[in-house]
């Protein structure tokens, strides 16, 4: 290889593979190293975009309608919410599902696609993971509001030695669910965090004013980017992602369980781990797809988040989106062929019962929109491809609320039976932790690199020794 | 290399993260020590209209409590006696005495003593007296010894951790039911012999009386 070292003489190239087998590169255009840099840390340090402002203002009104909102909720109690006997749970727990599960595809894409050398996964995992840390935020809210004396949740929550003498219950998937939940936000700090290090003293030594120096300094953790420093983060990047990879299946399982543990017909399901941890990904990819095809064309990274990356993305989603599908058709069938008239009762009701316009939503949303994504050309129209996305989003909330509402809605016995509706306090917080969840995504993509920078670098066509243009020794920084 | 940092900042992330699990617990101890029922509560002892001594009326009189409290075996709550009560010996003893107005005030008036409440459990916490004290459970064992005292103080935390105590393993509390109001009454003079009959009695009480101390949230908690 020696003579890639010289740029005048040709590179060697034996039989090089036909150009229909060759892979489409990560990075288009035969971009720079330099340019990587500047793309991206020029998203951080340039002028904000128009467009930031209007949208900040937006989100940040719509969050803190959300924050009056439970100010509301905690002032006055959980009756100004629709939920009541028998449907004791219904938004609240529905929005927390949604949120955790959202979270999923960050972990997913940053661990798993991680361990499996899925070298695609650098022009996305930042942002996915951010969007995690997002999601899980939002989630986090709904389970301690909806416990009415939220000033308690301190000496419930944690089992913590306190002058109750009591512990919390260890038996109940709640428990295990602050366990899980807590856990899965620790560890996905972390990680997206630890794969923050390197680009904060990107941003650091690019600093024109002081406290922008001292500001990415103080987390880049003195980081200069040494052999030792790249040897000890990379083995530090593969343990978190060793870590995170069975809370990819474990912690969606738990929110599962919160259910399944019962003994509610709808509910009292075996299939729900894997069927939620299916729909957890799925939803994942479809906000990942959400958020990131408007970030590309805004930033202008078509040429690092490509077509190829969409295309890959949908691809996942066709795949859970066909799990869930079958999941679906499976609860039917275990439903009849279970032989248990409790639980035929419950599915029945659930799609022609008078919750069916949920539950046909719910279907057309997640079971025939991802299978749209066979087609290629599909999977490579920006804006279709977006469209869909939103449909997946919209299909996952409703995914929640059908199992969790039409379970509860009809008790054994009719006195129990009802019909939840929602109140505007109900609405207004779920809108509103959309806007949490757009503050904090506007504000991370204001000030952290939104693309792993070192990450990409090493993906790029050049970064391979093989390749003409020379890999490391080919002067291209 | 960045030389954003003096490199005396290369220890403050240790230095930072000591003091914080220093402050951390120093707080939590602080907490857990002030802020509990062992501090807030025990030794409380206001000032009352009347500085009544149950000293000398249940100690040296030796007034059984039941002669004043008379609901406390019929009713959830252990009643304040009224000032007639007191009348059945104060309309001769110490008739005149000017530490009594209030009472013969009350009296003659029909308006209570306000008397300041000591032992007070929270209100969504249903504690009934009756209950107790007819399975074997002494006064003294939530009051301490009142006998003793010259005016009432608080004399044990009452939290929950002071009912489940006892309602996990109720035995050693129990007594003979004709001794509950017996406060200075115990097994033996020697305690380690006094636990050891405590807790053989105390089976024999569970059983015979089936106590079933309910750990149940609704139990307390309705």
């Amino acid at each position: 290889m020696a003579s890639n070292g010289h740029g005048d003489e040709p590179p060697i190239q034996p039989n090089p593979p036909p150009s229909e087998l060759e892979r489409e590169p990560l990075v288009l255009k035969q971009r720079s190293l330099a340019w990587l840099s500047d793309q991206i840390a020029g998203i951080v340090e340039g002028k904000t975009p128009k467009w930031w402002w209007p949208a900040f203002i937006v989100a940040t009104l719509v969050m803190l309608m959300m924050f009056y909102m439970i100010g509301y909720l905690f002032s006055t109690g959980v009756g100004v919410w629709g939920l009541n006997q028998p449907v004791g749970w219904a938004w609240d727990i529905t929005n927390f599902v949604f949120w955790i599960g959202i979270g999923h595809a960050g972990t997913l894409i940053s661990a798993i696609l991680f361990l499996l050398r899925q070298k695609w996964r650098t022009s996305i995992n930042r942002a996915a993971e951010a969007m995690t840390l997002f999601a899980v935020a939002c989630a986090g809210i709904f389970p301690l509001i909806h416990v009415g004396r939220i000033w308690y949740a301190l000496w419930w929550l944690p089992p913590i030695p306190n002058s109750y003498s009591i512990w919390p219950q260890f038996r109940s998937p709640l428990l295990w669910d602050v366990f899980a939940v807590s856990t899965y936000g620790t560890v996905s700090l972390l990680f997206w965090y630890t794969g923050l290090i390197p680009d904060l003293a990107t941003l650091r030594d690019r600093a024109k004013t002081k406290i922008r120096r001292f500001a990415y300094g103080l987390f880049a953790l003195g980081w200069t980017g040494s052999n030792r420093h790249w040897s000890n983060y990379e083995k530090a990047y593969l343990l978190l992602a060793g870590l995170s990879t069975p809370l990819v299946l474990s912690v969606h399982s738990i929110v599962s369980f919160d259910f399944a543990v019962s003994q509610v017909p709808g509910w009292h399901t075996t299939i729900f781990p894997p069927y939620f941890v299916a729909g957890a990904i799925f939803s994942g990819f479809g906000m990942v797809l959400t958020l990131m095809i408007p970030l590309r064309s805004l930033c202008k990274l078509e040429d690092v988040i490509t077509e190829r990356h969409v295309e890959l993305m949908c691809k996942v989603i066709l795949g859970t989106g066909s799990i869930v599908g079958y999941a679906y058709g499976m609860e039917f069938f275990i439903a009849w062929y279970g032989g248990n008239p409790y639980e035929l009762f419950a599915f029945k009701n659930r799609a022609f019962g008078p919750y069916w316009w949920a539950y046909w939503t719910m279907i057309s949303c997640n079971v025939i929109s991802p299978h749209l994504f066979w087609k290629r050309s599909f999977r490579r129209n920006m804006i279709f491809v977006w469209i869909v996305s939103i449909f997946v989003n919209i299909g996952m909330w409703f995914e929640r609320f059908v199992i969790i509402v039409t379970s509860l809605h009809r008790d054994y016995m009719p006195s129990n039976w009802g019909y939840f509706k929602p109140t505007y306090v109900d609405v207004c917080t779920f809108v509103g932790s959309f806007g949490l969840f757009c503050f904090l995504f506007l504000l991370f993509m204001r000030f952290l690199p939104v693309i792993a920078i070192s990450e990409v670098k090493g993906v790029t066509p050049q970064a391979d020794p093989h390749h003409p243009l020379g890999g490391a020794k080919g002067g291209h920084h | 290399m960045s030389d954003t940092f003096p490199k005396w900042t290369n220890k403050l992330p240790a230095k930072v993260m000591v003091g914080a699990i220093l402050v951390g617990t120093a707080l939590t101890g602080g907490f857990w020590y002030y802020f509990t029922p062992k501090y807030v509560r025990v030794g409380y002892q206001p000032i009352q209209p009347v500085a009544f001594s149950h000293a000398i009326h249940a100690d040296q009189l030796g007034v059984d409590c039941r002669y004043c409290h008379n609901g406390v075996e019929k009713s959830w709550f252990s009643n304040i006696p009224a000032a007639s009560t007191c009348m059945n010996c104060h309309a001769q003893v110490l008739a005149t005495d000017p530490k009594l107005a209030l009472v013969r005030e009350s009296f003659k008036t029909g308006k209570p003593i306000p008397w300041v409440q000591i032992h007070k459990v929270p209100d969504y916490v249903f504690f009934n007296h009756s209950v107790h004290v007819n399975r074997g459970v002494s006064c003294v064992h939530c009051h301490g010894p009142v006998n003793k005292m010259d005016e009432i103080y608080h004399a044990k935390p009452l939290g929950m951790t002071f009912c489940l105590e006892c309602h996990r393993d109720p035995g050693k509390n129990l007594r003979p039911l004709d001794k509950i109001t017996d406060l200075d009454w115990s097994y033996s003079q020697d305690a380690v012999k006094a636990a050891t009959m405590a807790k053989s009695a105390g089976e024999k009480y569970v059983h015979d009386m089936k106590v079933n101390a309910s750990q149940n949230c609704s139990a307390c908690h309705r």
